[in-house]
């Protein structure tokens, strides 16, 4: 058993115990630090298949980004863990069987013995990965690769769009509205009698 | 020696366990979407795993690809969460039927 | 020497342009324009009809036979419109124009109150074209647009009074039951074109002899000879239009309508369509001894069982109308034994001597304030002598006394049917002609007793004013019965020569003879009046011989019973009636078939109908077909929706199920 074997299988583990653990844990903040566990070891794994540049992006992108903004969530609401547990027990045969029939499934399918005997191929990219990546993504993928940037850009204003709101009572500036302001909004003339008919003199 | 079906494994036990948490987390939507994350980790696995394995840069700009829309898909989900958190107070998904015909 | 065309064109179509102009300019020509040009058209016609009649018949012009206008050409079959005009034509144009001139005047006096003057006088127009247009035709086609032509006047003119219900109802069963007929005419005339690739009478009498031996599979399977079901079909469309049992209910009802288009449509001319055509078909008729048979006992059966329904009537029109059933029933037992020429014979003598006695009765009618019902009648004779003498002159023609026309026709009949070997057929029908004539005899008398002679039965009430017509109590007359105008009394006189003179000069040609040349064509098997012209020496000879003949003897029966019981001791009357109750409710209810049509056809119509309806359009089509779609969809979609939730698991839940079958599925299927 090789050294890489070794890793393999204890990443794996861990992996496994990880995803069970986010599924499985009753406060949501844990679950999501589980989640975070789990990214870092597929992280690795990833390493293993010498696919770095995918591996520090998962960690960038997932670690760093996404699930802080999971925690983010988790903690800005007020989450009763209770009513969101309801059934869990319930529900825990029902959703272990579906998930063993599809595995069962998927690995007869997948046909893993013929697979089992097939070791992974030199490095193509030869530990050039970054490099052999980026050339496909700038190269070929060109188009689908700014698309993705504009998908990223339109799920940016989608979020700040959802979640923005005005409150009221709240004074703060609107300079849009200052400077449309007219004179005529802000000085009105009002016509009245000269003659003061019978004033009571102080 | 790691094979291909090492990984292929490990990524179909990974996509059925995020099956059974939206099973058995069907009232806690935060938990639904973090178990689609696990999915899609799982998927992307294994397109790195079979990118590796036959030698085509392919599979990882997909991987790459499903980074980001899925960054996006976190984005405007948690963002519709707080949406709807912040209108219903709640973010059970059993009180929530509005579709219902 | 042959016919000119353009006088038979102007003979078919002076009728018609009289018709036009009395019908579409009506307010324009006005009552006097109306009468005086259909009359003027129809006298053309009539005189142009004569002339060709001489031509034919001492001229030795040939038969005329060309197709004067090609309609249509499909599928190598032509239809055209066409004329073919031999003595039998000839003999029919006659009869048609100078029946009709007849009616054309005598309407001037009998319609003169009537609001729809011109109209009438248009419809009966029109009438004369289209029955021209029937006889004159060469092919079936013309002759079936001919024969509905025909149907549709009778139709209009039945119904002419069309605020009366029982005028509406009769003209409607007229046509319901002409339809009957004209739908087994269609098939017959269908079957002509089917083995004879031709329209043409022409053409189809040459090859008639090609139908022998043919057979047609009807249903069952069983092989039928292809003539004998020509021929019936045919002779279904005559049973329509001259009303043989089972098919003679319309013709009692017909005489809703104004009396003279009673004498003319439903007596003299229409009704005896159906016999002219068999006539004229006889060279198919004559390839089907079966077919003759059912003929043969059609017609006695009318003859007889239609005449003792005229006994026990009391409106006068209707014994003439059953008469003229009974008469009918006569010529088609002619038709039975291939005795056409006797048949045709009849045909016309009945139309001079049944003509004059219907006008007789509408004058009668116009004397009493159109009341019809003889019961009040009575006497008469001292009011109007000249009907009085011309209906006595009818009534013995039709009852057959030697001399007149109507003896010649019927004893030769009768006379061929004694000569006719038809096994038992012949011999019902023998026995049905021969108790025909005392049958024919006792109502023909009755008629002329209850209406001419006796006590008078109505009551003159001075008092009342000439403005109430037509709504007085039954039997009470403003002013005393007088008799008819010229205009009613001149045709009365005209129809009686030929009802009593016509049989001495043409009973020996037309019956005897071969005046008919090839327009009949008689089998050499069934020629009985071949055989009887040997025993014929001249018409005095006949009459001579006829008063040691038993049917002279049966009538002279007829006539005594008739004299006794309505002339001396009318009171038998009523005892006859007690006795024979069962027998005379049989035949006042004119052997419910009416009832029975009235019950089975209509009611059954009407029910088909409705089940139909019920059943099938608002049942199937609109419960099922239509709103059962659109329930079918709420249906199913309101079942459907328990499985959207709402929930957002629950469409993950099914996500996830579906690709669990789903993956199953592939498995199954890739592991074989």
């Amino acid at each position: 058993m090789s050294f890489e074997l070794i890793l393999f299988y204890m990443f794996a583990a861990v992996l496994t115990v990880a995803a069970l653990g986010v599924i499985t844990v009753k406060n949501s903040v844990h679950a999501a630090l589980l989640l975070v566990l789990s990214f870092f070891t597929a992280s690795a794994l990833w390493l293993l298949l010498q696919a770095e540049f995918l591996a520090v992006a998962l960690v960038l992108v997932y670690v760093g980004a996404v699930m802080v903004l999971f925690l983010f969530v988790v903690m800005m609401l007020d989450i009763k863990a209770e009513s969101v547990r309801e059934g869990f027990v319930r529900y825990l045969p029902v959703g272990a069987l579906v998930a063993a029939a599809m595995l069962v499934e998927m690995l007869a399918l997948i046909g893993v013995k013929s697979l089992a005997a097939q070791a992974l191929p030199v490095d193509p990219a030869a530990g050039e990965n970054t490099a052999w990546l980026g050339k496909a993504l700038f190269g070929r993928f060109l188009l689908p690769f700014e698309v993705a940037a504009v998908i990223l850009t339109v799920a940016l204003i989608a979020a700040v769009t959802l979640t923005l709101r005005h409150r009221v009572g709240v004074k703060s500036q609107n300079p849009s509205g200052q400077v449309a302001v007219k004179p005529s909004e802000r000085i009105r003339i009002v016509k009245m009698e000269s003659v003061n008919k019978g004033a009571p003199t102080a | 020696m790691i094979t291909l079906s090492h990984y292929i494994v490990l990524g179909t036990i990974l996509f059925c366990i995020s099956v059974a948490g939206i099973f058995i987390n069907r009232k806690n939507i935060i938990v639904l979407l973090m178990s689609i994350e696990l999915m899609l980790l799982a998927v992307n696995t294994n397109f790195v795993a079979f990118s590796r394995f036959l030698g085509n840069v392919d599979g990882q700009v997909f991987v790459f690809f499903i980074l980001t829309v899925a960054a996006a898909e976190s984005a405007i989900g948690l963002a519709i969460l707080v949406a709807l958190f912040r209108n219903r107070a709640t973010i059970n998904v059993g009180e929530i039927d509005s579709m219902k015909g | 020497m042959s016919l000119n065309p353009t006088v038979l064109l102007v003979i078919a179509l002076a009728p018609l342009f009289g018709a036009l102009v009395a019908g579409l300019l009506r307010n324009q020509v006005g009552r006097i324009g109306a009468h005086t040009v259909t009359i003027a058209g129809v006298a053309l016609s009539c005189a142009l009809s004569f002339h060709v009649l001489f031509q034919l018949a001492w001229d030795g012009a040939e038969p005329y036979n060309a197709n004067l206008y090609t309609w249509f050409q499909v599928g190598g079959i032509s239809a055209h419109i066409g004329f073919l005009v031999d003595k039998l034509t000839a003999m029919m144009m006659v009869v048609v124009t100078f029946v009709s001139l007849m009616v054309h005047i005598y309407t001037i006096g009998y319609m003169d109150e009537d609001p729809g003057y011109q109209r009438f006088f248009a419809y009966i127009a029109l009438f004369t074209f289209s029955m021209l247009m029937l006889v004159m035709s060469n092919n079936f086609l013309q002759l079936f647009f001919g024969w509905e032509a025909v149907g549709l006047v009778s139709y209009l003119l039945i119904g002419f009074w069309f605020k009366r219900p029982s005028a509406i109802f009769a003209n409607m069963k007229a046509f319901l039951v002409n339809r009957v007929g004209d739908f087994g005419f269609l098939l017959g005339i269908a079957g002509v074109l089917y083995f004879f690739h031709s329209f043409d009478y022409a053409t189809v009498f040459a090859h008639s002899d090609s139908l022998v031996g043919k057979t047609l599979d009807l249903v069952g399977g069983t092989p039928w000879s292809a003539a004998t079901v020509i021929c019936l079909c045919l002779f279904v469309g005559a049973m329509g239009k001259s009303a043989q049992v089972p098919l003679h209910v319309w013709l009692p009802d017909s005489m809703e309508g104004p009396t003279p288009i009673s004498a003319l449509i439903h007596a003299a001319t229409m009704v005896t369509a159906g016999i002219f055509m068999v006539a004229r078909m006889s060279p198919l008729f004559e390839l089907s001894e079966t077919a003759l048979s059912v003929v043969l006992f059609l017609g006695a059966t009318t003859a007889l069982f239609t005449g003792l329904i005229g006994i026990v009537q009391n409106d006068i029109k209707r014994v003439v109308a059953y008469s003229t059933l009974s008469q009918l029933g006569y010529m088609t037992v002619a038709l039975g034994v291939s005795a056409y020429a006797g048949g045709v014979y009849h045909l016309m003598t009945h139309a001079f001597f049944k003509a004059l006695l219907f006008l007789g009765a509408g004058s009668v009618i116009v004397a009493m304030h159109h009341e019809q019902d003889m019961r009040y009648m009575g006497g008469l004779r001292k009011y109007m002598p000249i009907t009085w003498i011309t209906m006595w002159l009818g009534s013995l023609a039709l009852a057959g006394a030697p001399g007149f026309a109507g003896f010649f026709s019927k004893d030769a009949i009768i006379e061929a049917v004694g000569e006719a070997h038809r096994g038992w057929v012949g011999s019902y029908a023998y026995f049905c002609v021969m108790a025909g004539v005392f049958v024919t005899a006792l109502y023909s008398f009755r008629l002329l007793y209850k209406t001419f002679h006796g006590a008078e039965r109505f009551v003159v009430d001075m008092h009342h004013g000439h403005d109430d017509h037509g709504h007085h109590e039954s039997g009470h007359l403003a002013h005393a019965p007088q008799e008819s105008p010229w205009v009613i009394t001149l045709p009365l006189i005209l129809l009686a020569i030929p009802s009593v003179l016509i049989g001495w000069s043409t009973v020996g040609p037309m019956v005897f003879g071969d005046w008919f040349g090839g327009a009949i064509h008689v089998a050499e098997r069934n020629d009985v009046l071949k055989e009887l012209s040997s025993e014929f020496h001249g018409p005095l000879a006949m009459v001579l011989h006829g008063f040691a003949q038993p049917p002279f003897w049966i009538a002279f029966a007829g006539f005594v019973v008739a004299t006794y019981i309505w002339l001396f001791n009318p009171a038998i009357t009523a005892k006859f009636k007690a006795a024979l109750k069962p027998i005379y409710s049989v035949l006042v209810n004119k052997y419910w078939i009416d009832e029975i049509y009235q019950a089975v056809f209509a009611r059954g119509s009407i029910a088909l109908g409705r089940a139909l309806w019920k059943g099938g359009d608002v049942g199937v089509i609109d419960n099922v077909l239509i709103d059962g779609t659109s329930a079918g969809v709420g249906r199913i979609a309101a079942t459907v929706r328990w499985i959207q939730t709402g929930y957002l698991y629950t469409y993950a839940f099914a996500m996830i199920l579906g690709l669990v079958f789903l993956l199953g599925g592939l498995w199954w299927v890739v592991g074989k």
